[in-house]
Formats: structure tokens, C-alpha cells, sequence
């Protein structure tokens, strides 16, 4: 592995940082404040862990006012996935359903 | 099937199920059948049949994957396009124009069930995670993966 993607695996080996980084993966842009009420740690320990995120390339920040606004960059995780195995996994879990609803069906 | 072309990769899985051709055959082509293990969708049992399946959506695509049945020779195969995604969502990847075959072929009592999902381009990689569920599913192997490392 490269110290890049090391460097990946290191930041999101966090769940406190994972979860933040997913939850702006799947909503969109945010303000430090909302992550902050559901993430059930303090607005300090927060930016520390969006700070280490932001290092890793893997959020971008943006200041309006006094807010900082996050965004997820899921384009900084392309050194650690193997898109063909990742699409192939896919198919192979519909073909585990189809097994298992072919097990239900009468003949 | 269309020539192969070297620039696009295939993904195949196959598997040998212990169920005969025509009842496979019926999960395969049976609309509320297919949603049971695949994706919500109006498939139509015909050749030449246009549907779609329901995903997730992701960014400026509303989740939709528009098909059309080039193939219909029961129980043996059956073809279908898969086009989905959007040139909008450039930032991750272009439209995904695909197509996914299915072939059943009997073995002993049961039969080998093989399907190829041909046409990706490599800038069609974020067409995968759209499909495969999104960057959550890929987070979620990737926690497995740093489960495995750590």
C-alpha cells in the first residue's frame, strides 16, 4: 500500500470519523453545528476529527459567516476500492437473494 | 450479443442451483418475483419489452435504469439492456450503457445459471456504487477490509 492510502485507511479506521464522513456522503453538505447534534460527542472533538478528514482529503470545508460548512470528497477513497470486485460483489449478493427467494418458491 | 469490445469489461457470476430451467426461468421474468431479489421494476415478458428498475438515487439521477428486452427465448436466455445514471452526475462518472445476459443451462437436475454484465467503461466507476447501493455500502467494506488490516 502507498502512504496515501495508508494514510486512508488510518483516518477512516475511526467509526467516530467514518460516521461523520457518511453521513455527508449521504446528505450532503453541513455546518459543523448539525453534525454536532448527531454525533453525541462535543463541537471541539467534532472539528477534530473533520480536521483529520479534511488532511486525508476526504472532506472539503467551505466558511460562510461564523459557520464552517463540510462536504463529503467520496472521489479520495478511488486508491482503496476495486470498482470491478465492488460491482461483482453486488451481483453476487442479488444472486444469494435469488437463491434464497428460488428456496421459498414452489416448484 | 454485440461484438466484443476490448475498450469495455464484463462482470460475470455463475452459479450451478439445484431448480430446473423453468422455474428459475419464472424469477427471472416474473415482475414481483424479480423484485423480491433484485430491484423493484415493470418488467414485461415479451421481446423487444421496455422497463425499468428503481435504485437508489444518487445526485441528479432520480434512480432510475431504463431496459429493454433484446433477448426472450424461454428458459434459456434472456437479454436485456441497462441504462441508467446521467451525463449531470459527471463527478461521478458517465451514463452507464450496459447490458446484462442470462443463460440457463441444465446440469444433472439442477442447472447453471450464468449471468454477464457487459459495457463498463472505466469512466462508468461510479456507476457501480450508484447501483451497488452507494458510498455507504462501500464504506461498509471498507470497514471490513480495515477490520481485516487492523
Amino acid at each position: 500500500m502507498t502512504a496515501a492510502t495508508n494514510a486512508l485507511f488510518k483516518t477512516l479506521s475511526d467509526p467516530t470519523r467514518r460516521s461523520l464522513f457518511e453521513r455527508l456522503c449521504r446528505e450532503g453538505e453541513q455546518t459543523v453545528w448539525k453534525l454536532t447534534r448527531h454525533a453525541r460527542i462535543s463541537q471541539p472533538a467534532v472539528s477534530k476529527h473533520l480536521a483529520l478528514l479534511k488532511a486525508a482529503g476526504l472532506v472539503r470545508d467551505r466558511h460562510v459567516g461564523r459557520e464552517t460548512h463540510y462536504r463529503a470528497e467520496p472521489q479520495a477513497l478511488a486508491p482503496l476500492i476495486d470498482w470491478m470486485s465492488l460491482y461483482s460483489a453486488f451481483w453476487r449478493d442479488r444472486f444469494d437473494r435469488l437463491e434464497s427467494l428460488l428456496e421459498r418458491m414452489d416448484q | 450479443m454485440t461484438e466484443a469490445n476490448p475498450a469495455t469489461r464484463s462482470i460475470v457470476v455463475e452459479r450451478t442451483l439445484p431448480h430446473r430451467p423453468e422455474k428459475i426461468w419464472r424469477a427471472l421474468t416474473q415482475s414481483s418475483l424479480i423484485a423480491e431479489w433484485l430491484m423493484p421494476n415493470d418488467f414485461e415478458a415479451r421481446l423487444g419489452a421496455t422497463f425499468t428498475f428503481r435504485a437508489k438515487p444518487m445526485g441528479n439521477w432520480n434512480g432510475i435504469v431504463h431496459c429493454e428486452v433484446t433477448t426472450f427465448e424461454p428458459p434459456r436466455r434472456l437479454v436485456y439492456t441497462w441504462k441508467g445514471g446521467t451525463v449531470q452526475n459527471a463527478a461521478y462518472g458517465s451514463a452507464l450503457d450496459s447490458v446484462v445476459e442470462w443463460t440457463l443451462t441444465p446440469v444433472g437436475s439442477g442447472t447453471r445459471v450464468r449471468m454477464e454484465h457487459s459495457g463498463f467503461r472505466p469512466q462508468n466507476e461510479s456507476a457501480y456504487t450508484t447501483l451497488s447501493g452507494g458510498w455507504v455500502n462501500i464504506l461498509e467494506r471498507l470497514e471490513r477490509v480495515t477490520a481485516d488490516r487492523a
